[in-house]
């Protein structure tokens, strides 16, 4: 099955913002739907293959993780300029999670906390110092920050969540979960 | 007392007032206590009292007379001369007031004299407030010089419950608590409703920010609301009333406890009134500082002793209110209309007004207007008028932007409309409301996202909480408000904004939530392109809004630009 | 007690006089999504779910509070209903903290499950991400306010079912809380018969028992008919 009704391979990438990878681990587990999943589309951009650059032209992106810093802003504002369908995957992305549970505190309160007074002590130094991303004020979903066309709920999603939504999308069809696939958690 | 009894009290009380050359009536309602009517009202006694005026001139501290920015103000009634008011009245002023006006030739001052054919007078017809300003609210005999409870005897002896509530429906007469519901129909259900007791009502809870109308009732003549309350009673087969008072509204309180005492000591209230078997017991209830506690269902629960929050209707308080029982709430100043609606005749009433609307109602006139203050005007008067001849204009050569009216449930009327007239339904189709009678002026200063953005903060502050609508609601409108007057909201946000208030409109469980959005909306309808200039172009026509902030796809520049100039501060240091 | 006839979208059907409409609309099986309803308590006409269309009335009308009339024609899913209840736990989701990922009652709560079957897939509201307490003075149960939506089911059944009144609500709106006693750590409060009728009924985790881990609280609330069948008909079999 799963060929693009165009005939073309779907060009398909993945991202990873604020999260644990557990998405991209979910994502894995599709086992031996791997196979068919990249017999149907060729994989452009993510985590788990080397690409620096977010591609120029991408059909379908699933994105793990909340936007937590402005190095999340920036890849974002390209997958969307650059993706025709964006998928949030996994709760992080679609609600902040765990991710957002930082938000209880200002920015520098937690650097503070975790960083300069924790028990590393890392030498860290202000925000935006050039080496590490600057946090963003409050962890944000990523539909509150670009538009977002389909949602994966779920921490991590199932494999068969997961390929349920990618085998519509590589249909060209809207992802319609099943209720027990829609599950927030 | 019976009635004969009652008109001697009054004769008696006309011919002491007119036994005095001169009266000096000086307001005692909280706006000119605030500004030093109590310094004034002791610099007349005083003044009396060194001159050994005391049979010749009487100082009387009366309720509210109407231009309350202009306060302390003073009338003088002198026989031979016309009354004359004066405004700004300092203690000096006031010797010079009264020395003029009790000389063996009295004459009035040149100064401070607010013309008595001024178009702030002479437009307004004062019905409910027929009293206030000219009788001292805390003796029962100058209610009764003017002919109070002569409508209550009235009723108990000529007419039958059926029809007191027929007077009351023919003369049209709407309830002014907000919503103008019929008063003589819900007298009606009452009257009809199966019930071993019956309660009656006052709402005097007032809760919309900057309105006073109902206060001042309540300050400058107690027992017009009483005698309301009475009749209202007597039609509908009560024993007992309760007048539930705002906490904020201390003299109030404390004048209608008075009212009540006198008024049970001469046989006016409490058992067996004016010699009738009717009897009619009123209470007070305080509240505690909610909005909520307006809403009738939520006032019965704080009555009753419990948590003063909403409840489902139906059962509507004519069938099922307090302890279960039939109960007939309405407004205090939908009280204030009755005794003149039976003294007078319905008909009468019926000519005062519009098709639809009838009588007059009071405003507070508030805001960006040369004279703001009290007023009490027939319905269909424009709010041109109001604005223009009773208010005197938009002060400091501004020009006039949005008319406000019904409060965090009403709307903002734009200059376009200005010649509407005033009645329930005309502006219900403007997307306002009449409300409870707050008028709040406003000037081309004004930004009206951040006017809807008032709104919505009292009403998240004020929701009770019960209902999911309104609870999360309003605070989520308040946020969407804030992004886009602090510059960070996306076009989306209108979206969301828009479906978001519609929703609330109608899921929300009682009037709060379901007529939280209106100013919102309302400023929406006539002002959508200052909301548009807020999000596309990050500008406040209006100057007020900071706009410091930025769509959360642009904080990463932001941030940079931020953090480059505190290295470079640090760098200086 | 009379009986009266009404429609339900578009079926005839009959109905005790006495009964309320959401009752009625279950009798049929039709499945309408309630959070502050609960069966054995008062009704509150809180959380809006069971709103329905009524022919003739202007208004939506909360099903669990509004009696049947003769004659009603009440709709119960239209486009509108089913958009305002999703908007509704969007709200709620938005409200506090819910975190179901590290949540008690994950994949047991009421909340997620309606968000799940309405087809709540994301939030489009901010979260309000409130800083609220956890208080864990009890010796059995723990009341975490991050996940508490006000449906006060807990209130009521300790009121009218335990007859303690030990839990109520403090304060208004967005800042309504539920408290122990009159605001006191729930541990010292002696009203508390740590009967746990209200962790039973709490339809999300903000009521647990102590030592509960992710997902391991889950409620029953049959226990409660069992308790009022027994009181009022005594019928004692479970
Ligand atoms: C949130 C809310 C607040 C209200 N506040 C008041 C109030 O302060 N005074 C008042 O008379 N009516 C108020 N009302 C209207 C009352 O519920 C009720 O309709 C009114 O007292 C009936 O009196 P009427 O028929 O004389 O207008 C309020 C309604 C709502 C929904
Ligand atoms: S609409 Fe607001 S004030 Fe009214 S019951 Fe609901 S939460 Fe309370
Ligand atoms: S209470 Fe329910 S909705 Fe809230 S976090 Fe827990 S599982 Fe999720
Ligand atoms: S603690 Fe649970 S039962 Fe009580 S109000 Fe909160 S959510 Fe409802
Ligand atoms: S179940 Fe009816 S309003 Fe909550």
């Amino acid at each position: 099955m799963t060929q693009l009704v165009t005939g073309k391979k779907t060009r398909f990438a993945t991202a990873w913002l604020g999260g644990c990878s557990g998405c991209h681990m979910s994502l894995l587990d599709l086992d031996e739907r791997l196979i068919e999943l990249f017999q149907a589309a060729d994989l452009l951009y993510s985590p788990i293959a080397d690409i620096k650059e977010f591609p120029r032209q991408v059909d379908v992106t699933l994105v793990e993780g909340a936007v937590a810093n402005v190095d999340h802003l920036e890849l974002a504002r390209q997958i969307r300029e650059r993706s025709h369908i964006v998928v949030s995957f996994g709760d992080c992305a679609v609600t902040g999670n765990v991710t957002s549970l930082r938000n209880r505190l200002e920015v520098d309160d937690l650097l503070s906390m975790v960083y300069r007074e924790g028990p590393g002590r890392e030498p860290r130094g202000r925000e935006g110092d050039g080496i590490l991303p600057a946090l963003i004020p409050r962890v944000l979903p990523l539909h509150q920050v670009i538009a977002v066309d389909a949602f994966i709920p779920g921490c991590p999603p199932d494999p068969d969540t997961i390929w349920e939504a990618v085998s519509a999308l590589l249909h060209g069809a809207p992802v319609r979960l099943k209720q027990e696939m829609r599950y927030f958690g | 007392m019976n009635r004969p009894e009652l008109q001697a009290m009054g004769e008696r009380e006309r011919e002491r007032q007119q036994s005095y050359r001169c009266r000096l009536l000086c307001c005692a309602s909280t706006p000119c206590l605030s500004s030093g009517a109590t310094a004034v009202i002791e610099a007349l006694k005083q003044f009396v009292k060194e001159q050994e005026l005391d049979a010749d001139v009487l100082v009387t501290a009366t309720g509210c007379m109407g231009p309350c920015s202009r306060g302390p103000l003073v009338t003088v009634q002198t026989r031979d001369l016309e009354d004359v008011v004066y405004e700004h009245v300092t203690p000096e002023l006031a010797r010079d007031i009264a020395l003029a006006h009790a000389a063996p030739e009295p004459r009035a001052l040149e100064r401070n004299l607010l013309a008595a054919d001024s178009p702030f007078f002479a437009k307004q017809k004062k019905v409910v407030l027929s009293n206030s300003g000219l009788i001292d609210p805390e003796r029962l005999e100058c209610y009764v010089a003017r002919g109070g409870y002569g409508a209550l005897a009235n009723a108990l002896r000529e007419m039958t419950p059926v029809e007191v509530c027929e007077a009351i429906t023919r003369s049209g007469l709407r309830g002014r608590g907000g919503a103008g519901y019929p008063t003589g129909l819900k007298w009606d259900l009452v009257r009809k409703a199966p019930g071993t007791r019956k309660f009656v009502i006052a709402n005097g809870d007032e809760g919309d920010p900057g309105a006073y109308m109902d206060r001042t009732l309540m300050e400058s003549d107690p027992h017009r609301v009483l005698e309301g309350m009475a009749i209202a009673g007597y039609a509908v087969g009560a024993e007992q009333g309760y007048i539930y008072v705002r906490g904020e509204y201390p003299i109030a309180a404390k004048r209608l406890e008075n009212a009540i005492r006198m008024a049970e000591r001469r046989g006016l209230l409490g058992g067996r009134v004016l010699d009738s078997s009717f009897s009619f017991r009123i209470d007070i209830r305080i509240g505690a500082g909610a909005f909520v506690c307006g809403e009738e269902t939520a006032l019965m629960a704080s009555v009753m002793g419990r948590r003063g929050q909403p409840s489902p209707r139906p059962p509507y308080p004519a069938q099922s209110g307090l302890w279960g029982m039939p109960t007939l709430i309405n407004n205090v100043e939908t009280f204030g209309n009755i005794a003149p609606i039976i003294d007078n005749g319905a008909e009468w009433y019926a000519a005062i007004g519009t098709d639809k609307s009838k009588g007059t109602k009071i405003f507070a006139l508030a805001g960006t207007v040369a004279t703001t203050g009290l007023i009490e005007v027939p319905m269909g008067i424009s709010l041109r008028e109001i604005i223009f001849d009773i208010g005197g204009g938009i002060p400091n050569g501004r020009a006039f932007k949005a008319a406000q009216t019904g409060g965090p449930s009403g709307g903002c009327i734009p200059a376009e409309h200005l010649d509407t007239p005033v009645d329930y339904d005309s502006l219900r189709r403007l997307g306002s409301i009449m409300g409870s009678g707050g008028l709040v002026v406003m000037d081309d200063t004004s930004c009206m996202p951040d006017v809807a953005k008032f709104f919505m903060e009292f009403c998240m502050d004020e929701s009770c909480g019960k209902c999911v609508p309104c609870r999360v609601g309003t605070v989520q409108l308040h946020r969407l408000l804030e992004h886009i007057t602090n510059g960070s909201a996306t076009p989306r946000d209108m979206e969301t904004l828009e479906e978001l208030c519609v929703m609330m409109q109608e899921t929300s469980l009682c009037g709060l939530g379901q007529s939280a959005p209106n100013p919102l909306l309302s400023t929406l309808r006539y002002f959508r392109e200052e909301y548009q200039a807020h999000i596309l172009e990050r500008t406040c026509p209006a100057g007020k809004c900071t706009m410091d902030h930025v769509p959360p796809l642009e904080q990463g520049a932001e941030l940079q630009r931020r953090s480059r100039s505190t290295t470079s501060d640090s760098e200086v240091s | 007690m009379s009986v009266v006839t009404l429609h339900i979208n578009d079926e005839l059907v009959s109905a005790r006089s006495d009964q309320k409409l959401l009752e009625v609309i279950r009798e049929q099986g039709i499945d309408i999504p309630t959070l502050c309803h609960l069966e054995g308590v008062s009704d509150l006409g809180g959380c809006r779910l069971c709103l329905v269309e009524v022919q003739g009335s202007s208004k939506l009308l909360a099903a669990c509070v509004t009696p049947v009339q003769e004659g009603m024609s009440v709709y119960t899913h239209s486009e509108r209903l089913v958009r305002y209840r999703r908007m509704i736990l969007e709200l709620l989701l938005s409200e506090r903290t819910h975190t179901c990922a590290v949540c008690v009652t994950n994949g047991h709560c009421e909340l997620q499950y309606e968000a799940a079957e309405l087809g709540v897939d994301h939030v489009r509201y901010e979260y309000l991400a409130p800083q609220l307490h956890l208080d864990a003075s009890h010796a059995r149960f723990t009341l975490d306010h991050n996940r508490c939506i006000l449906c006060q089911r807990c209130v009521r059944v300790c009121d009218e079912v335990e007859g303690a009144h030990t839990l109520d609500i403090m304060g208004r709106g967005a800042n309504g809380r539920v408290i122990t006693g009159l605001n006191r750590p729930w541990g010292e409060c002696v009203s508390c018969t740590s009967c746990g009728k209200c962790v039973q009924v709490c339809p999300t985790g903000a009521l647990f028992f102590k030592g509960s881990s992710v997902g391991e609280m889950e409620k029953r609330h049959a226990f409660l008919s069992w308790i009022l069948n027994g009181r009022e008909r005594k019928e004692w079999q479970w």
